[in-house]
């Protein structure tokens, strides 16, 4: 790789690893202000315009809060926890295609960190690690409710994972790929997948938010029966990142969610503006987080509109009809890809 | 005996395939939500806005001055005679030549307290007050740490001789021509 290469990679590194914790940062603000409209109130406005440096404030809060770490917990563990949280939540986002390329003096670079030829199982992979923050986080407090927590966090996000890999095996069969990149492709305009895959992306999305631990699937966290569940015993910063990262994982789930089902950077008629490449990319890249921004949302709404889970609830939903579910859809598609396929053949003929 | 036609008979019954989908029900729910999303906020910002109270509201006590900025009050004692907590104490003394300026009659309270731990805000005394010294006003008698705090004394309850920062008890008045 060239210098010029190098230097637009650490570049765009670094700018996405920013913009992510900003827009982690600013969906604390969002999550309250939605709640607020929600529920008929208007939500934080005090801290500047709109209460626009209320994120700031409650970051300054967090640093500035006594860290207190339980006697008896395992110190090292303790603070190994919400470390691997946030280190998971960030490293996901980098086989996300935030656009397609620029052209700059006749060279191309691509609006990615990385094109992994694998970018979907390295998201899982990742996502899967980050289990080990909560179990971890939850297992050190040395505290009943924050191992219940920590018990029921891994038990969802294993039962869960299945079902989205499975949801996921169908729309590879579609597209072939799995790269994250080459699904983005294969939808251009607006022949998203989520038209194609209807059953699947459902699936999707409702494993997506017990992944994050969104309600309605916040059973690690439910403050009704677990007190503050894994984090019961976490002061200060450590609490931050915690909750922190569970921000950022709902922006790269939203992000992998509109990639794979909705078109990532592209949209109708992109070709037929007559614009530059350029112009074109950056227009994909801001249509691309319109559509994150929307899935945030999405999330936050379903927050605020339907009630958590019983435990016994969530474990049925996951294994008695979602898995199922997901395993019909990958029958159905195998059955239309075959259909398609024995049609393109003896039209061959 | 049925009351009410409020009350709704429960039914157990079976749910249907469409209503064990639940989506139908989520989509309903996700309806309501964003129709709260862009109704009216019932929030005030408080401190900027303040809700306005009822001409009828009774809060904290102004002991009222004359246009010439002499005190009403003459310590008759009819005040704490009518009130039902017993809140109100005072002494009396006799106007000192020179005083004029400050007393509008020969007698005047030398303390006037009133326990406002005690009072009920009931409006008797202002009923009371054959003199219009005593009058309940639309402000807030403030919460404290400590009981001593509460006994509030002629410091907190005259009104100042400032005819700009006078207490405006016209509300007051008018509800009692009302009643």
């Amino acid at each position: 790789m060239e210098t010029a290469d190098l230097l637009f990679k650490a570049i765009f590194v670094v700018a996405i690893f920013a913009v992510s914790l900003v827009i982690a940062m600013y969906s604390t603000y969002a999550e309250r202000k939605v709640a607020a409209f929600l529920q008929d109130r208007i939500g934080p406005n005090r801290a500047g315009p709109f209460g626009l440096l209320q994120p700031l404030a409650d970051g300054v809060k967090m640093f500035m809060k006594e860290e207190i770490i339980p006697a008896q917990a395992d110190k090292n563990l303790f603070i190994l926890g919400p470390a691997l949280a946030m280190l998971t939540a960030c490293m996901t986002g980098v086989v996300i295609p935030w656009g397609d390329s620029l052209i700059i003096n006749g060279r191309e670079f691509l609006l990615q960190v990385t094109d992994v030829n694998i970018g979907i199982l390295y998201v899982f992979g990742v996502v899967s690690i980050g289990v080990y923050g909560i179990m971890i986080g939850g297992w050190a407090s040395n505290n009943k409710f924050s191992l219940l927590g920590a018990l029921r966090a891994s038990a969802q996000m294993i039962s869960y994972e299945l079902a989205m890999g499975l949801s996921i095996v169908a729309l590879v069969m579609m597209s072939g790929t799995l790269s994250v990149r080459e699904i983005v492709e294969s939808q251009p305009g607006a022949h998203w997948n989520v038209l194609v895959q209807p059953l699947g992306f459902l699936i999707f999305i409702i494993c997506a938010f017990a992944e994050t631990n969104r309600t309605p699937f916040d059973l690690p966290e439910c403050e009704t029966e677990l007190v503050g569940g894994y984090h019961t015993e976490y002061s200060s910063m450590k609490l931050g990142f915690y909750l922190f990262s569970e921000y950022i994982n709902m922006f790269i789930s939203s992000a992998i969610i509109v990639s794979l089902y909705f078109g990532g950077y592209n949209f109708p008629f992109i070709n037929s503006l007559g614009l530059s490449h350029n112009v074109v990319a950056l227009l994909g890249v801001a249509i691309f987080f319109a559509k994150i921004f929307f899935f945030i949302f999405f999330f936050m709404w379903i927050r605020w509109t339907i009630p958590r889970f019983r435990y016994d609830q969530l474990m049925r939903v996951g294994w008695n009809v979602l898995l199922p579910l997901a395993m019909l859809n990958i029958v159905l598609t195998a059955v239309y890809l075959l259909w398609k396929h024995d049609l393109w053949t003896l039209s061959l003929n | 005996m049925q009351l009410t036609n409020r009350s709704k008979i429960v039914s157990n019954k079976e749910m249907s395939f469409v209503e064990k989908l639940y989506f139908p029900a989520i989509v309903g729910g996700l309806m309501i939500t964003m129709r709260h999303f862009f109704r009216k906020k019932t929030t005030m910002n408080y401190p900027e806005v303040q809700k306005e109270y009822t001409p009828v509201y009774r809060g904290h006590h102004v002991l009222k001055r004359d246009e010439e900025g002499r005190e009403n009050c003459t310590a008759c004692g009819l005040c704490a005679l009518a009130c039902p907590a017993e809140a109100i104490t005072m002494t009396a003394s006799e106007r000192l030549p020179g005083e004029e300026k400050l007393y509008r009659e020969e007698k005047y309270a030398s303390v006037y307290e009133i326990n406002m731990l005690r009072c009920i805000f009931c409006g008797l005394c202002e009923e009371a007050c054959p003199k219009e010294a005593i009058f309940l006003t639309d402000k807030i008698v403030y919460a404290g740490y400590q009981r001593d705090g509460f006994i509030y004394g002629k410091d907190k309850l005259v009104e100042p001789v400032d005819p700009d920062k006078r207490v405006d008890i016209s509300g007051r008045i008018q509800a009692h021509r009302k009643s």
